[in-house]
């Protein structure tokens, strides 16, 4: 299998929602946290555009990097995952990362931050897979229950894919051939590298 | 001569300027997603602990639930 990557079809996005909302639902993320967003591009600009944002995991993930007390780790499908018994909640991530995932609740019982929460494509931490010490501290394991994330799921128009990347990709390739325009995806090159598809041309602005 | 030497003298001080590759794997302690989860919520259609048949779970469920193509084309 390959890795598990997101991509969002601007074309498709509705600005809906629904996405943000199955993750909250999903996971009982609480208030003032937002793992997934839904942004506007050129907002009041004919032509506009809305993209759905939250970790993309990328591949040479930049949060891991810069991470003082190497809480990060990677699974074997490239989910990129936190331990928040490991977290500091120092905030480093949160500068480092090009789509603003790392959220900090305010509510808590730790420092100021509180503990590092962002989207763990559905797939919990490291406590027991499916348990309810994994569910408090990360949200719900869907992966483990063989389901793709939640936001994915109930997107209504299908704009956000979530999945093997070869699958996704393959699914997102048939569309743009089919409809013949909308290429671009927002994101992928920042998050899995520069040479893989979905690029934009040199000197177009996605 | 000379020209080579500052060359691989330069090459030697710069060496140490290189940036490592940025490959950390962190503290890795979960089990994996294959082996299933311990509630009542798995799906149907695969065998938690087969790799193989949770992979082509998730793969089925992408095609069906994320490509509509595959029910009108």
């Amino acid at each position: 299998m390959a890795r598990m990557k997101f991509v969002c079809d601007a074309e498709r996005c509705i600005e809906c929602n629904g996405c943000v909302t199955a993750c909250k639902n999903e996971n009982e993320v609480p208030w003032g946290v937002n793992r997934r967003r839904v942004v506007t591009l050129n907002d009041g600009v004919p032509g506009e555009k809305s993209i759905s944002v939250a970790c993309m995991h990328c591949s040479d993930a930049p949060c891991m990097a810069v991470c003082p007390v190497n809480c990060f780790y990677r699974t074997d499908e490239g989910v990129v995952l936190h331990n928040k018994d490991i977290c500091i909640g120092c905030g480093y991530c949160s500068y480092a990362c090009p789509f603003g995932a790392p959220q900090f609740p305010s509510q808590g019982t730790f420092g100021v931050r509180g503990k590092m929460d962002k989207c763990t494509f559905c797939a919990g931490g490291p406590e027991a897979n499916g348990s309810q010490a994994e569910f408090e501290k990360y949200g719900r394991n869907r992966l483990a229950e063989g389901k793709l994330p939640a936001c994915a799921e109930m997107c209504s128009t299908k704009a956000l894919l979530a999945g093997d990347g070869d699958v996704v990709a393959d699914i997102f390739r048939n569309r743009v051939v089919q409809r013949g325009k909308g290429a671009e995806v927002w994101g992928w090159g920042t998050a899995y590298g520069s040479k893989q598809a979905g690029q934009p041309p040199a000197g177009v602005k996605s | 001569m000379m020209r080579l030497a500052i060359a691989t003298a330069a090459l030697m001080a710069l060496a140490a300027c290189g940036e490592k590759p940025q490959t950390a794997a962190g503290v890795k302690s979960d089990a994996p997603a294959f082996q299933g989860a311990e509630n009542k919520f798995v799906a149907p259609g695969w065998k938690p602990g087969d790799k193989t048949s949770w992979e082509q779970g998730l793969k089925a469920r992408a095609q069906n639930t994320q490509n509509e193509y595959s029910k009108t084309k």
